[in-house]
């Protein structure tokens, strides 16, 4: 009975890390699946949610903790309010860059996302004094010091928080989506100049949306810090925060939400059973390079799916007007 | 006060980082110019040359027997310059056969430029794996030793070696400018990044130059990346670090225009290296970053008016 239970457990642990990549593949899902925005640069929004909930969840260090940990601000609030001022922040912060990108050309856009991560994760690295630089932060969890619930049986409790989340985001989606506004984000991904042709404002269109994923991706990166319970900006990195992202967004479906968390288990599914995998069959000379095997079989995986099933899994589903 | 002494030698040594991107950015634009979409997997390839390097001097020849001595102050002898052969080879292979296998596919499939943007962001990454599991992530020197310094007037100071780079890169960017201004191949390159179906109407076999454009930017590609480890030294993330100074050098050069990548990397390894006087190493990536923005921002077409 306990050995069923501590599978359990485990295994919720894993679903807690899927659902939240699944809520950053539905942020994703809004910005390339339903507008077209060519946004590589996930891990900037990512970094952004969870550094924020990190500086206003934890108090300021005080006694000898001071000396070894440097934060701008510590607030001490609730986890709710840190989730939501990590999607506040990470959606205002999409409002500049959505001014300075969003009238490029797609790949241009492309290329300023990756540069818009890399001088986030950059300036949490460096600027010691923000938050703590290169060893990064340490935070709380949510209902974790309740005494009817014991430490090895925390992942259901926080498996629930999050799939509540997960689930209201894709409510609130596909709501979205099927209303004239995401009929609107839809033509404009599939045309701008039709759009703007039947008078719609295209750069609101797109900005809106912007804003819109980045706040979805910065929820995401609350609920990853809160579960890792410390925030570190190699966490941040392009593969581990922008690329298995797409890697499942592609192969779940671009343009279906239930595709894109769908995506997310499978390779969330796949990334921690090679885990287990590599770590037991490759020989021991070689386990030190063991997650680049890893990293190899995603690559392969978007490639693979792009040329033989490009819409994913799921595909697009045609959506029509309910007064039809 | 400090900082303004130290400008010249930042400045020679810009002309160092600047003369590297050169040979990646002018890769970069070609592919761009002619195959019509943002390789992300530039940087990559780049590295790819690198490793290749090592492979052939610090294994292959001296397994064969094959030995030398050093050129005079430079850190490297004969071998290293042979082994640019089948590295550029190696390199410009592996570029044509994800032509061949991917992009080439998913054109035929009528993907859109976005995609193939995308699928050589996948090339990226199963290059940059494949480089980590042959070789690790762990610091690599083509040599060990100390390699003095040469103090050049006005107070720049350069390594033997990195005169080597710098000459390199301008004759290889002189002879490319040779064949596309002056042989028939590089005029019809130059016709296909103008006017893909009208090179086509006129036929000029448009697939085979597409292979050769890959063979050329990627070979490019891997003398640059052999140079930026001959500077300083080789790691998986060498080339992929370097993505954002290619792109920017790129754009402000003008897509397609290698005379325009040429400036265009000048002035992102001079501008990267000044910024170090004042603010971070850590962030030059940032300084690329930022001026990418103005470019696109300011004049997106490029100083050279580009495609």
């Amino acid at each position: 009975m306990d050995d069923v239970v501590r599978i359990l457990h485990y295994l919720a642990g894993s679903a807690i890390t899927a659902s939240i990549f699944g809520i950053f593949a539905l942020g994703l899902n809004v910005h390339w699946g339903y507008t077209g925005l060519f946004n590589i640069g996930v891990a900037g929004f990512f970094a952004i949610g969870a550094y924020t909930t990190a500086l206003v969840t934890t108090p300021l260090p005080s006694g000898t903790a001071a000396i070894y940990i440097q934060q701008a601000i510590g607030l001490d609030l609730p986890f709710l309010v840190g989730v939501i001022a990590a999607g506040l922040v990470a959606g205002l912060l999409a409002i500049p860059i959505g001014f300075l990108t969003l009238r490029l050309r797609g790949d241009y856009l492309a290329i300023t996302t990756i540069g818009i991560a890399e001088t986030i994760r950059r300036v949490f690295n460096n600027e010691e004094w923000l938050a703590n630089g290169a060893d990064g932060l340490d935070i709380g969890q949510p209902l974790r010091n309740l005494s009817f619930i014991p430490p090895n049986r925390y992942n259901f409790v926080y498996l629930i928080i999050v799939l509540i989340f997960m689930v209201v985001i894709y409510l609130a989606l596909e709501r979205g989506i099927r209303s004239p506004w995401g009929r609107v984000l839809r033509a404009v991904r599939e045309d701008e100049v039709v759009a703007a042709a039947t008078g719609k404002d295209v750069f609101r269109f797109k900005m809106q949306s912007l804003v819109l994923g980045a706040v979805i991706m910065g929820i995401g990166g609350a609920l990853y810090a809160h579960y890792a319970i410390s925030v570190n900006p190699s966490d941040f990195s392009p593969m581990y925060g922008t690329f298995i992202i797409w890697a499942m967004l592609i192969l779940g479906g671009s343009g279906n939400n239930k595709g894109a968390i769908l995506g997310a288990f499978i390779v969330w599914g796949i990334w921690s059973g090679t885990m287990l995998v590599t770590r037991n069959i490759i020989p021991a000379m070689w386990s030190a390079r063991a997650p680049y095997f890893r990293f190899l079989l995603i690559g392969l995986l978007i490639l693979g799916t792009l040329l033989s099933r490009p819409q994913g899994i799921r595909g697009e589903e045609k959506q029509v007007s309910r007064m039809l | 006060m400090e900082a303004l002494e130290n400008l010249p030698a930042t400045v020679g040594y810009g002309i160092v980082l600047g003369s590297i991107l050169t040979l990646g950015a002018v890769g970069l634009t070609l592919i761009y110019g002619i195959v019509r979409f943002a390789n992300f997997a530039h940087g990559d390839l780049m590295t790819l040359g690198a490793y290749v390097t090592m492979l052939f001097t610090a294994q292959i020849f001296p397994a064969l027997g094959i030995t030398d001595n050093r050129f005079g102050s430079l850190s490297f002898g004969w071998i290293f310059l042979l082994s640019f052969i089948p590295a550029i080879l190696i390199t410009g292979g592996v570029a044509v056969v994800f032509d061949r296998l991917v992009y080439k596919r998913l054109k035929d499939n009528r993907v859109g430029a976005v995609m193939l943007a995308i699928s050589s962001l996948a090339a990226a990454f199963v290059i940059r794996s494949l480089i980590e599991i042959l070789w690790g992530t762990d610091f690599h020197f083509y040599t060990q030793g100390l390699r003095p310094m040469m103090v050049l007037p006005l107070g720049v100071k350069l390594r033997p070696d990195q005169i080597f780079i710098i000459a390199t890169a301008l004759v290889l960017v002189f002879v490319l400018y040779i064949f596309l201004q002056r042989t028939k191949m590089g005029k019809a390159l130059r016709a296909m990044a103008d006017n893909p179906d009208l090179a086509r109407v006129s036929g000029i076999p448009t697939e085979r130059m597409t292979s050769l454009t890959w063979m050329i930017g990627g070979g490019m590609t891997a003398t640059s990346g052999i140079l930026l480890g001959l500077d300083s030294q080789l790691r998986p993330e060498m080339g992929w670090v370097l993505l954002l100074p290619l792109f920017a050098s790129v754009i402000l050069g003008g897509i397609g225009n290698p005379f325009g990548a040429l400036v265009g990397a000048m002035t992102l390894g001079i501008t990267q290296q000044v910024s170090t006087l004042f603010l971070s190493p850590a962030y030059k990536p940032a300084v690329a970053f930022f001026l990418l923005i103005l470019i696109l921002l300011v004049r997106p077409e490029g100083i050279f008016g580009g495609e």
